[in-house]
């Protein structure tokens, strides 16, 4: 009965790739792919051309010529059955995403700072296990899962849905519609992170990694996606522009990816080993498939937008997207490495974890080459500094995560102290970083209020910075020293507990620097968000930029 | 691109794909595998202290998987005799396999150490038992009270002094970590027959 049931099931994957295969050749013969070059110049038009570095939120200089900067004309994609956006669109379209955004971003900052919390308790615990141990509810195993979850489903996830409404309206030139729903969806989101993270302190905890709240939470928060998805699918319906965008690809899938992942995953049809298997086929896609994209979507946006000059290669960027579209989905099972699922799983992880070098360096080669010769750019603007440290630890981590599914590193990594280094480089460094550098950006053009201080935006970059570079570094160290020891079978396992000491200190101390950075982060919305401090009208760029003529126009 | 339809299409078959071939797939192949032997179901009691083990998250320092022998040193530590099976997992709903060794793998944890003394010590506080560990002390798994008033049916933990309560007082073990022990007492893995 089994082997029957097999068969089938290669024979539907084998379809499946056919009919991949099929759509491809034909999206190739219809033209889907022509004057691919072209599509890198959609966010670019009369209002802001290329050649003109976008930081300015309230210097509306018109550019001299008024051509456009050499913008391809539409007809570059074939006959448009689509409208013009009118003149002007970029301000109406700010109007209609103000408050969703805003509700978003500001959820998202409040679970910044409560994971933080989470994190620096569960944190000082290593250095301190007597400390704050009455009460259950603040015991290690569950503060720590509190810390991901509220960092997961309440930072990234509604920052990413923040800036991602904001991406798709501009992108697709068009207001949002039903915007009231994402409202709802908001106030149901953070209704289902309350009752989650409640629910997990108080003792409703289910240990599955990354899925640790009660159920109830998750079904509430997949509601208010649905609710959301039907604002973002509406608006694309009424799109003004004729190519979608790369950040638009990213969007629109890891919208359709995490309900499904959430749905599949939340079934209640697993159970021993298979349950392992799907559980980190979940938890690798949750970074993969929603957190990854959105924030690839905004650096692929921001990047260029703030240098002024078209993605380097947007051939690039569709081989970068579709590779990420069908291997990362596949390499979660490289964390059961060496355990007892079955071994053509893990080497199924393997090989695909392997093969995400492809759109690595695709994406990377294609963000430096933009990017290249224009470091002065990086330097002043706090959203490409923050973006471009996203886009370079996006590089980092996902080489060194292709090379770590491999056997022969994970014998000595699984199961230490890298690892949690490995996954902040990814979810903080990369994904965190762009998501502030995208802030920057967005904030003031909805408030229409600039930000109060460049100073703080300085403490804030730098408090961050650094501290996840002295953590990732201190925990990178710290668990390659406690995997080597545990290899070992003569050092006793509380001398491996020993060799750890020292860099949980100082993986204390760094948290505490972000978190820093995060109060400082959270202040700056606020006063902006209330219009606090001194009207501009310029805007808030670091001081080197203000010494010097930024760029010639 | 310029058609949204077959973008999202196929980014939906991808993701179908994988769900297929990482989800369902190796349920399907283990669909009809045997509890390997001496592997049982929980006992009322013992499930009862999984569900503090899931509550309390243990699985985030403790792993519940024994890798082979030629890869890491699992069993060169004696950690269990043989490296762990899916047949011993059957009864796991949800799987405890764990991520992180910040403090010894468990899945045999009832041949290594079963003495219920030690455990209610190492969980009053692990530094009564394990000096440098890193473990968390969970006072709240017990109550310390009169010696007068320990009941014919509890047992005091044994403590070295400088961990015992003030004033003389003891500690009993309260239904939780009772439970737990059980469920700790149920983690183990029998050596198989070498034809296997």
């Amino acid at each position: 009965m089994v082997y029957s049931s097999l068969i089938i099931i290669v024979m539907v994957l084998l379809a499946g790739m056919a009919i991949s295969v099929f759509i491809l050749m034909w999206s190739d013969k219809r033209g889907q792919y022509r004057n691919v070059k072209a599509g890198a110049y959609v966010i670019f038009d009369e209002d802001e051309p290329v050649g003109e570095p976008q930081d300015q939120t309230f210097a509306k200089v018109p550019p001299p010529g008024g051509d456009g900067g050499g913008v391809p004309r539409r007809s570059a994609f074939g006959p448009s059955s689509y409208p013009e956006p009118p003149p002007g669109w970029r301000a109406d379209v700010d109007r209609s995403v103000k408050w969703p955004v805003l509700a978003y971003v500001g959820s998202a900052v409040f679970w910044l700072l409560v994971g933080s919390i989470f994190a620096l308790l569960a944190s000082f615990k290593f250095n301190y296990p007597d400390w704050l141990v009455e009460d259950a509810w603040l015991t290690f195993g569950r503060l720590r899962p509190a810390h991901l979850q509220t960092v997961i489903f309440g930072w990234l996830s509604m920052v990413g849905i923040g800036v991602g409404t904001w991406l798709w309206c501009r992108l697709l030139k068009t207001p949002l519609r039903n915007g009231g729903l994402m409202l709802v969806g908001c106030v149901l989101w953070n209704v289902g992170m309350v009752i989650g993270t409640i629910g997990l302190l108080a003792g409703f905890a289910r240990s599955i990694e990354w899925v640790e709240f009660p159920v109830v939470a998750y079904l509430i928060i997949i509601a208010a996606f649905l609710l959301n998805n039907v604002a973002f699918f509406r608006t694309l319906a009424h799109r003004r522009v004729q190519h979608l965008y790369v950040s638009i690809w990213y969007i629109g899938a890891s919208l359709l990816w995490t309900p499904i992942l959430l749905v599949t995953f939340l079934l209640p049809v697993y159970s021993g080993v298979p349950h392992a298997t799907a559980n980190w086929w979940f938890a690798h896609n949750i970074l993969g498939l929603w957190l990854t994209p959105a924030a690839l979507a905004a650096a692929y946006y921001f990047i260029p937008k703030v240098t002024g000059r078209p993605v380097y290669s947007y051939h690039l960027s569709i081989i970068g997207f579709w590779t990420l579209a069908l291997f990362y989905n596949w390499a979660g099972a490289h964390h059961l490495v060496g355990g007892p699922p079955p071994q053509w799983v893990v080497t199924t992880g393997i090989v695909f974890s392997v093969m995400m070098i492809i759109p690595v360096v695709v994406v990377a080669l294609n963000h430096h080459m933009t990017i290249v010769g224009r470091f002065r750019r990086v330097i002043a603007s706090p959203t490409l500094r923050f973006v471009v440290f996203g886009a370079m630890s996006y590089t980092s981590v996902s080489i060194q995560g292709s090379l770590q599914s491999l056997r022969g590193w994970q014998e000595v990594t699984h199961f230490t102290h890298y690892t949690i280094a490995h996954s902040h480089l990814g979810v903080y460094a990369f994904a965190t970083m762009i998501m502030f550098g995208a802030l920057y950006y967005i904030l003031p053009r909805l408030t229409g209020w600039e930000w109060r201080s460049s100073k703080l935006i300085a403490a804030h970059f730098w408090l961050v910075g650094m501290g996840i570079g002295a953590y990732v570094v201190a925990l990178t160290a710290g668990g390659i020293i406690q995997g080597f020891a545990m290899l070992n079978p003569n050092v006793p396992f509380l001398n491996v507990v020993e060799s750890t000491k020292l860099w949980l200190y100082i993986r204390s101390v760094s948290g505490t620097l972000m978190t820093l950075g995060h109060f400082i982060f959270a202040y700056l919305v606020f006063e902006n968000i209330r219009k606090g401090g001194p009207q501009r009208d310029a805007p808030t760029l670091f001081p080197l930029a203000r010494k010097r003529p930024a760029v010639s126009p | 691109m310029t058609r949204s339809v077959i973008l999202f299409v196929g980014v939906i078959a991808a993701v179908l794909m994988s769900y297929t071939g990482l989800s369902l797939l190796p349920g399907l192949q283990l669909f009809d595998i045997e509890a390997t032997p001496g592997t049982t179901d929980y006992t009322f009691e013992e499930a009862r202290g999984r569900e503090v083990y899931i509550r309390d998250g243990c699985i985030y320092c403790h792993t519940q998987q024994i890798r082979p022998e030629n890869f890491g040193a699992d069993i060169a530590r004696g950690w269990a005799p043989r490296p762990t099976k899916a047949g011993d997992y059957i009864h796991d709903d949800p799987h405890l396999l764990g991520t992180s060794r910040t403090g010894p793998d468990l899945s045999d944890i009832a041949s290594r150490q079963p003495s219920w003394d030690w455990h209610m010590a190492h969980f009053y506080n692990p530094r009564a038992v394990s000096p440098g560990s890193v473990m968390p002390a969970y006072p709240f798994y017990f109550d310390v009270i009169e010696p007068g008033a320990v009941l014919a049916s509890q047992r005091t933990v044994p403590l070295p002094a400088e961990f015992a309560p003030p004033d003389g007082k003891v500690v009993v073990a309260k239904e939780d970590v009772e439970n737990l022990y059980a469920y700790l007492m149920a983690l183990r893995v029998e050596p198989l027959d070498a034809a296997e």
